[in-house]
């Protein structure tokens, strides 16, 4: 066993703990951040767990220096991470921005409370799913998960970093805070077969541009350090990244930015269809609340209504497909005041409906029950 | 080959020709400080593969783009916390930070006082021409109280920072300020802090004739450069009062402070990690 690697086996641990030692077991070796509630405890963690693996962590001053460190981190070629909640994600915009534009890959974790402004700082909301997209100016694509046990905040990490390294994107790790503060018994596996399943970042071929794409649309990474005379711009730029401020240069850019996600998107796409198959409603559903929405699946099954539920793990890109493909009527059961319900209407050739609550606690199984009563009528 | 053409030679070989002419206007004193740093990373034998340069935005800000080394054109104000990021996961690296007067101490403010008292192991090339030069000419952190600058028409009723003074409350173990007057004291200060560690800020007093000295009496770039030279006034001892900066007045100028064997961040999370790993 390798110094400061935990061992195989059983461990009792919140999200918070779950989501740092995911990150450390996919890889991460630095994290800067700035303590907000209710994802502190994903720092303390950090700040336990990687000076054990000769990893970086620091203690920023605000949450902009936080996303600022991690980008410079990642150009060295650091597998790097900050955590946070909703009020650290809007001071992270801007530079979640520039890591879309400059192609940094990073992985950003919001612990979601109640919202707007400062809300409900140790309770659960589901408010920023629209940030986590559009939180940033301009038009872009990035990787949104969000897990919705702690076995599955540890283990989705993987993907998170993989996603990040593979397209050279920001992923948000969304998790809540009813998933940050709650305790479950996990079980890890060896670290050697989660390593095995590490995706590195690709390296540029010999006298390759720092932002001439692949066939994929991702262009390989040069590294600080390397000699390559590397320039990464926030302005819109060229193949040698160099500023080019034409609207030939923005077009082609922009463009790739958005199609190397989307061309991706069934790579990137995770849904669990939970007793679908046959469903004449299906509840979409996420994250923690998922949990009380399958409970409450289960007591419309008993009834005999046709109940279903798709959990969306990956929230961005939209995995469209999957509503598309049902004709059952949907309800969207989310903790804001209706955001991936629109989303959902966008692609359903059947009624939607809201089944919303503005946060602070989960819906309980019987109120789904009783949507799923009203709708199935 | 004379020693100035081979001076020339190096310096072309740091810059990213290809993207000439720059941005900045006829007279800016950017170049001038720009100039002083390559002659300083020269003479300093800095291989270039270890030597990263980060800017934030402004015309300051636009330096990044024109040096041939690994650099970074970031966001406004955050030049500092993304060096760190990079000092910080490799501390085999030299980060220099060369951004402005606004990009440094207003939006970049926090990041600049937090990074100082961390003491990363930075160097700061802050150019401070008293305005925001790329927006147009707004006052900024460093205006004189009653300059004129479009966004103060009346004159300045705002307070300029004291540089130096803030950086020495902070314990940064290297403080000097030149003007784009003094091109070789200049060079010969960025020449020593590039061979210190830890937090090292080099503020220079620069011209910006477009946008400042034309609403301020001082039309051209000559008349700027006129004004550094029969101001300034080289005490390195200078006090709190000495080093602040008023509207056409004196200009204090020197190494204010140089100090070694402070332990830079880097060196502390050094022990942060033996700790660990020996607990563990």
């Amino acid at each position: 066993m390798k110094k400061g690697y935990l061992k195989e086996g059983n461990y009792f641990w919140s999200g918070d703990i779950a989501a740092a030692e995911g990150a450390i077991a996919a890889g991460c070796r630095f994290y800067a951040g700035y303590p907000i509630t209710p994802s502190s405890e994903i720092a303390e963690r950090m700040a336990l767990r990687l000076p054990q693996l000769g990893g970086k962590f620091i203690e920023m001053e605000d949450e902009i220096g936080s996303i600022a460190a991690i980008i410079g981190a990642s150009w060295t070629g650091e597998r790097a991470m900050t955590a946070t909640s909703g009020p650290g994600v809007s001071l992270m915009n801007e530079n979640l921005g520039l890591a879309v534009m400059t192609e940094a890959p990073i992985v950003v974790v919001n612990a979601m409370r109640g919202a707007p402004s400062t809300g409900l700082p140790t309770l659960i909301g589901q408010g920023d799913l629209m940030q986590a997209h559009y939180g940033s100016q301009g038009s872009y694509e990035l990787v949104t998960l969000y897990p919705s046990t702690i076995q599955e905040t540890f283990d989705l990490m993987l993907h998170a970093f993989n996603f990040a390294e593979k397209y050279r994107v920001p992923v948000m790790y969304l998790i809540d805070g009813l998933l940050a503060h709650m305790y479950e018994s996990i079980y890890v596996p060896p670290i050697e077969e989660i390593e095995k399943k590490i995706v590195h970042r690709k390296r540029p071929k010999e006298g390759q541009l720092p932002y001439e794409p692949d066939e994929d649309l991702v262009p390989p990474m040069p590294l600080i350090g390397e000699g390559r005379n590397i320039h990464a711009t926030g302005l819109t730029h060229d193949e040698r990244g160099y500023p080019d401020l034409t609207p030939q240069a923005q077009e082609k850019l922009v463009r790739r930015l958005n199609e190397k996600i989307l061309k991706h998107e069934r790579d990137i796409w995770i849904v669990e269809e939970y007793m679908t198959e046959d469903a004449e409603t299906i509840v979409v559903s996420f994250g923690g609340e998922a949990r009380a929405v399958k409970a409450g699946v289960d007591l419309a099954r008993k009834e005999g209504i046709k109940a279903g539920m798709l959990r969306l793990i990956t929230i961005w890109p939209f995995p469209w497909e999957y509503i598309k493909k049902y004709t059952a009527d949907f309800v969207v059961a989310e903790l804001n005041y209706g955001q991936m319900y629109h989303k959902v209407k966008e692609y359903a050739e059947t009624p939607v409906h809201k089944l919303t609550k503005m946060g602070g606690e989960i819906h309980t199984p019987q109120e789904v029950l009783k949507k799923l009563r009203e709708v199935s009528q | 080959m004379s020693i100035f053409e081979d001076m020339r030679n190096k310096q072309e070989e740091l810059l990213r020709t290809e993207r000439l002419p720059h941005v900045w206007c006829p007279g800016c004193g950017i170049g001038i400080v720009l100039n002083a740093f390559l002659r300083a990373v020269i003479r300093r034998k800095i291989d270039p593969e270890k030597l990263v340069v980060v800017s934030g935005i402004g015309c300051t800000g636009r330096t990044a783009g024109y040096v041939n080394v690994d650099s970074f054109h970031t966001t406004h104000g955050r030049a500092i916390p993304f060096a760190t990021g990079i000092k910080f996961a490799r501390p085999d690296l030299n980060v220099v930070v060369f951004s402005g007067d606004g990009d440094l101490f207003a939006i970049g403010g926090n990041h600049f006082v937090n990074a100082a008292r961390r003491n990363h192991d930075l160097l700061i090339i802050a150019v401070n021409n008293f305005t925001y030069g790329m927006t147009g000419g707004q006052h900024g952190p460093t205006t004189p109280t009653g300059a004129y600058t479009t966004t103060t028409p009346y004159g300045n009723p705002d307070r300029p920072f004291n540089i130096p003074h803030l950086a020495i409350s902070l314990g940064v173990p290297f403080v000097a300020r030149w003007t784009t007057y003094h091109v070789n004291q200049l060079q010969n200060s960025i020449y020593k802090a590039l061979g210190m560690k830890g937090f090292r800020l080099v503020e220079i007093i620069s011209q910006c004739p477009t946008v400042y000295g034309r609403r301020n009496s001082m039309k051209s770039p000559l008349s700027m450069m006129e004004y550094f030279q029969k101001n300034s006034i080289i005490k390195p001892n200078a006090s709190f009062e000495e080093m602040e900066l008023t509207y056409n007045g004196k200009i204090v100028v020197g190494e204010f402070r140089v100090r070694t064997n402070i332990p830079t961040y880097e060196e502390r999370f050094d022990d942060v990690i033996r700790r660990a790993q020996n607990e563990n």
